[in-house]
């Protein structure tokens, strides 16, 4: 069963202490200076967003379907059955495709260090895997973040939308977006107030390169099937043209070279 | 004569050395202080000049390779052989420094050999990964025979000639394949690429614009060393190719002016933007004054002509593979992006020390047919050390 979390802005007090207990779950450090951050970072993995009273939470999305695992060549990024969308440091080259390639422009990159690593919230692969919340949602004094079963979050969202309609926009973000991710958002105000976009594809991005990668392996064959056939045809008219003595002496003095 | 030559040598050796101290000086930045020190690189502009130049434009500036030998071995049009020798050390070249340019841009270089392991085969930088290393090879393979002429190795000179013909033909897939994806890396951003570069067309577009690029290449590669070594301009065979660039970009200019009607893209080309002045200036360069100008006989028939056909096209598409990387994204991420100077110094340096292998290929190796070094140049004393110095700058990497 997939696991998915439910962020709901409307419940939200902006009290913070989900970036402190991920800082604290990332072993990163975590003072008043990087609580006023209002962006992700490589030091800052979600951050809460304040536009006058309202409040809008920041992380990885952890896409159903997600570009960031679909671009890595070296299958750095993985997205998990339970859920999270993972990072080996490891294997990871750091070409950086994930930052370029993702929707939301979620990784974020220790461009200080000589060794960089991509940051992003891995929404707590470790702890879900052992049946636990994520760090955020056991912390969340409101329950504004909520960790659970996507499919049961989604139910909840609804019901909430339906019975307070003028508290909310009329919007789940995240149930359909690039395929459906496994965080999901509620808002009062339009979700663009904090820079998400809902101009964004409802189709999972990664089949736009898959369309065309998966091609590769009927078109190699056919290619040399193609040039090969090609040559053959230049070669024997001049063969031929040699057998009727049309041969010219150009055609001796470049044969064999290279 | 020669005192305006023992000039021209200094002022080129002074320029190369400036450029290999700066590099040098900046690749110290670049492997003690890491990325954020050496380049103007963010979260928000994750890649920058080294992939927009080094690697996007050196892959496509290095697609003569496989444009010729397909010219010459598949299609058998056996008055180009003269131009392939150099054609191929331009673009065997031109990989090497791709791929010592990914070393800098890399965060881990160490691991660039991962790929080979660990694979994903939905990741279209892992193809290209894959493809560039294949065709490295396959580019060694072709240059080889004219090392081991050199050395007159006459047994493997003979393996190579034998599997010649299948090795093209791997060349030519394998080409095909990544300068194509060089362009699918992008079709997964629909939605911060700028439309005017955003096409599901871009791997069509990145693999003819590599061919038209591989043309003009061979031209302007043709027209230097003839200036530089003084070689005998092959006009016939330059003038043919010129006409073959015009056709590659004409197609190109078609389809690309369709495509960007179709998604209604041409009605942003007359609202002023900054994206739209790049465009206009890439537009104009690839392909409307190389059209203009190689429509004309008298063009196609002059060696001054061909050649600025050549550099204009050369230059549009380069501006071509920066706004597509750059350009395109800088409205949806909401930064400008510059190059700083540590990034400027490593390309300038990797450019200085294609030249200058250039160079000493061409005073070492039988790249050039002997008989055309030696009656042209025979005549002037110092000829030898003058084609071997001061080709070090000149010719096109």
């Amino acid at each position: 069963m997939s696991k998915a979390l439910l962020y709901d802005s409307t419940i939200c007090i902006g009290c913070k202490q989900c970036e402190q207990a991920c800082a604290t779950q990332n072993n990163l450090s975590y003072d008043d200076a990087v609580a006023s951050e209002e962006y992700q970072s490589a030091h800052k993995l979600t951050c809460i967003m304040t536009r006058g009273d309202k409040f809008m939470r920041r992380l990885c999305m952890n896409c159903n379907e997600p570009s960031c695992a679909s671009v890595c060549p070296v299958g750095a990024l993985k997205k998990t059955a339970l859920g999270p969308v993972t990072y080996d440091p490891s294997k990871c080259m750091g070409c950086r495709y994930c930052m370029v390639a993702c929707p939301f422009s979620v990784p974020k990159y220790e461009w200080g260090k000589l060794f960089p690593k991509v940051q992003k919230c891995v929404m707590c692969p470790d702890r879900v895997a052992q049946g636990k919340q994520t760090a955020c949602a056991e912390i969340c004094p409101t329950g504004a973040t909520k960790f659970g079963d996507r499919d049961a979050l989604i139910a909840e969202a609804r019901q909430r939308i339906h019975d307070n309609p003028n508290k909310y926009v009329d919007h789940i973000y995240g149930l359909e977006e690039v395929g459906g991710t496994s965080v999901l958002l509620l808002s009062s105000v339009p979700f663009e107030t904090f820079g998400y976009r809902t101009d964004i594809s409802k189709d999972p991005l990664p089949m736009l390169t898959y369309r065309v990668l998966s091609h590769i392996p009927d078109f190699v064959p056919l290619g040399g099937m193609v040039l090969g056939g090609v040559w053959w045809i230049t070669h024997r008219r001049e063969e031929v043209a040699l057998a009727e003595g049309h041969g010219s002496d150009g055609q001796k003095k470049n044969g064999g070279k290279e | 004569m020669a005192r305006n030559s023992i000039f021209r040598l200094t002022f080129w050796k002074l320029v190369f050395l400036f450029l290999m101290a700066a590099g040098l000086y900046a690749t110290v930045v670049r492997f003690t202080q890491g990325l954020g020190a050496s380049t103007h690189l963010t979260d928000q502009f994750p890649w920058g000049i080294w992939i927009s130049f080094d690697v996007l434009c050196g892959v496509m500036l290095a697609a003569g390779g496989f444009t010729l030998t397909a010219a010459v071995h598949i299609l058998n049009i056996k008055r180009m052989h003269s131009i392939i020798r150099p054609t191929i050390l331009t673009a065997f070249l031109g990989y090497i420094l791709v791929c010592a340019a990914l070393m800098y841009d890399l965060g881990k270089p160490y691991n660039i050999w991962h790929p080979l392991i660990m694979r994903n085969p939905h990741s279209v930088m892992f193809e290209v990964a894959y493809c560039v290393m294949l065709y490295t090879t396959v580019l060694a393979l072709e240059f080889s025979p004219i090392v081991l002429e050199r050395f007159n190795l006459q047994k493997p000179l003979k393996v190579v000639r034998t599997i010649l013909i299948p090795l093209v033909i791997c060349g030519v897939i394998l080409s095909t394949l990544h300068q194509s994806s060089l362009g699918t890396l992008y079709l997964i951003v629909p939605e911060k690429l700028h439309p005017f570069w955003y096409t599901p067309l871009l791997p069509v577009f990145f693999f003819l614009s590599a061919i038209g690029v591989g043309l003009a290449m061979t031209i302007f590669e043709s027209s230097m060393s003839s200036k530089h070594f003084g070689l005998q301009l092959e006009l016939p065979v330059l003038r043919e190719l010129g006409r073959v660039l015009f056709v590659v970009l004409g197609i190109y200019g078609i389809l690309r002016v369709e495509d960007l009607a179709n998604r209604g893209a041409l009605k942003l080309a007359f609202h002023p933007s900054y994206e739209t002045y790049l465009f206009w200036l890439e537009i104009s360069l690839a392909i409307i004054l190389p059209l203009i100008l190689l429509a004309q006989p008298k063009v196609r028939n002059s060696p001054t002509g061909l050649y600025f056909a050549a550099v204009l096209t050369l230059l549009g598409f380069i501006t071509n593979r920066l706004n597509v990387s750059i350009t395109g994204f800088e409205g949806s991420t909401g930064v400008r992006y510059f190059p700083k100077w540590t990034e400027l110094a490593v390309t300038g340096m990797i450019i200085a020390i294609g030249f200058a292998l250039f160079g000493l290929a061409v005073k070492y190796l039988p790249i050039f047919p002997a008989e055309e070094l030696s009656t042209e140049k025979s005549s002037e004393a110092d000829s030898a050390v003058l084609v071997g110095s001061e080709v070090l700058e000149h010719a096109g990497d």
